[in-house]
């Protein structure tokens, strides 16, 4: 059940950063669910992702672990010395992280390179590219949406953690992203705006797309409308939970939250019957 | 060098089916055989310098061989990082083709100069270059490219015209003895040491190509000569900074030769303010003609 998943795979990733004392945790929490959902619900066997958020390693990290593609003992090395597991994603080193990221604006190219490869090689496997909001200021990203739209790679999944807060400011603020659905459309995708916290929203976006490219394939953009921080009180939404690592009482605190959020949307479950 | 190098890819195409061509926009009236024998797998990824290089990755990581075919400057200075993270630290085979090495791009001005290319890429880890001397090396090159699982850049210019026969294209060769001199190059400026009308300075100079980074071992015979001669001289159409030169004076100090003096002939930007043709900027640097003359001049009486 991906609530069940979620909840596992945001436990994980809190104690790795509180072990860890580190930061980037409104990152991870931004898109755990997207993370959850793609891997639990949608990508098949030889599907591929690609994480070009990096600094939300703890989320995959704890996702393939989840997924029992990475060991605790991988998951109990996060930030220390000698770890398989930096900060940001390894590469070359673990066989589900195509490529190493970190530096934002390479994900969506490097996932382009790949769906050519695999449409050379008359493959049909499809390629789920997370970027962050803040990621859009990079030009390079913006070539990339050009290349895919005119190839018509049309099993490239962009999906945009739209948490609308970038490291030091809000989007809106530094460089005005909106109208960012009229934008991506213009650049050629099916937008699909959904609640990229809302497994129900992300699994009619993954119903959408799927019937999209049974009748009139198109590249496919998904704007994950999400909060930074989501579900913990004191850190949703702000600009602070990019960096801020958490004290003992936080920590406590952000548990107890997750779980009771949890209890709450199983609740809702038996309530919808 | 640029019809040779799409001669060379069109003859690799006819023996692999992993290749894909990727350029920036360029190649105006020589790639356009390449793209009608290439179909699909010939890609103008447009001005996007950056894209096109994570996309070469991309099909790498997929068991492709992509090519990446620029003005060499925009090959490499604008997708650097791209060529550093996505190709370099996965040690995926991408294969960077920068034509205009040096000045070669002339009066196009600064901004078509490749000064620096070969000291930006010889500091990245797993990058090996290839820096052919004459148009028959290109497609020898090209084969070696094929064949290297490493990421390679290729520097292009014009080819040189040398007045003797050299042996095929290696990443040592010496082009001609010389009696006091040890003289090493990196490139088609090398022709200018052959143009100098000079005979009698001409015959002071023993004179090496280099044509691949990083340096590999000094040959036997190279040791030989510097060790009775003593003294080194580099020349090549790019900055001292991070050029030949460095790279030779380091390998040389390791490998426990060390000469009684090098000297580096190098590009020198543009010291006049002023454009022209490659052969005015190689002058202005003092690589070509009077210049080279007169500074070969002072080193050989040194």
């Amino acid at each position: 059940m991906l609530a069940e998943r979620v909840l596992s795979v945001k436990t994980r990733f809190l104690a790795m950063y509180k072990k860890a004392n580190a930061g980037h945790i409104g990152s991870s929490l931004s898109c755990a669910e997207i993370l959850v959902f793609l891997k639990f619900a949608w990508m098949r066997e030889g599907d591929t992702f690609v994480l070009s958020k990096g600094h939300a390693a703890a989320a995959l990290y704890s996702l393939l672990a989840e997924a029992k593609l990475l060991s605790e003992r991988q998951i109990d090395s996060y930030y220390e010395e000698g770890t398989e597991l930096p900060a940001h994603p390894p590469f070359n080193t673990i066989k589900e992280i195509p490529f190493a990221t970190g530096s934002l604006g390479h994900g969506l190219s490097v996932s382009a390179g790949m769906a050519l490869g695999a449409r050379f090689k008359g493959e049909q496997r499809r390629f789920f590219c997370v970027t962050s909001d803040g990621e859009l200021d990079e030009g390079s990203v913006w070539e990339a949406a050009l290349f895919i739209a005119h190839h018509q790679l049309n099993h490239v999944v962009w999906l945009v953690d739209r948490n609308h807060i970038q490291a030091i400011g809000r989007t809106e603020d530094v460089l005005a992203l909106e109208p960012l659905d009229a934008k991506l459309r213009a650049f050629g995708f099916h937008v699909l705006t959904v609640d990229g916290h809302d497994f129900g929203a992300l699994l009619s976006a993954r119903d959408e797309c799927e019937g999209l490219w049974s009748v009139r394939p198109a590249p496919v953009a998904i704007i994950a409308n999400t909060v930074k921080g989501n579900g913990i009180s004191y850190m949703q939404d702000t600009v602070d939970c990019h960096y801020l690592p958490m004290t003992d009482a936080q920590y406590e605190q952000a548990l107890a939250e997750l779980k009771r959020a949890h209890a709450a949307t199983l609740q809702g479950y038996r309530d919808a019957g | 060098m640029r019809a040779e190098f799409a001669q060379a890819m069109l003859a690799l195409f006819d023996t692999r089916r992993d290749l894909v061509f990727i350029t920036g926009d360029l190649g105006y009236l020589a790639l356009e055989g390449v793209a009608q024998a290439y179909g699909e797998r010939f890609i103008n990824a447009g001005v996007a310098e950056q894209n096109a290089v994570s996309l070469a990755a991309g099909l790498a990581r997929e068991g492709q061989l992509p090519w990446v075919y620029s003005a060499a400057v925009f090959a490499v200075l604008r997708p650097y990082e791209q060529i550093r993270n996505d190709v370099c630290l996965h040690q995926l085979p991408v294969k960077l083709v920068g034509n205009g090495g040096g000045y070669a791009y002339g009066i196009m001005g600064a901004t078509h100069h490749a000064l620096e290319d070969v000291g930006a890429l010889r500091v990245l880890p797993n990058m090996r270059l290839y820096l052919p001397l004459v148009a028959t090396d290109v497609a020898r090159v090209v084969n070696l490219m094929a064949d290297d699982p490493l990421p390679n850049y290729l520097r292009l210019g014009h080819s040189a015209t040398l007045p003797l026969d050299i042996p095929a294209f290696a990443p040592w060769r010496k082009l001609k003895p010389g009696r006091s001199r040890v003289v090493i190059g990196m490139g088609p400026v090398i022709q200018n040491l052959f143009a100098l009308g000079e005979p009698e300075l001409l015959e002071e100079l023993e004179i090496w190509s280099v044509g691949t980074f990083p340096l590999e071992e000094v040959p036997e015979e190279l040791a030989a000569s510097i060790t009775q001669k003593r003294r080194v001289i580099s020349i090549e159409e790019h900055y001292r900074a991070g050029g030949l030169g460095e790279a030779l004076s380091h390998l040389l100090l390791t490998s426990g030769l060390v000469p009684e003096s090098m000297a580096s002939l190098h590009a020198a930007g543009y010291p006049s303010g002023r454009y022209g043709s490659q052969a005015y900027h190689q002058a202005q640097s003092g690589l070509l003609g009077p210049g080279l003359v007169a500074r070969l001049k002072e080193l050989v009486r040194a």
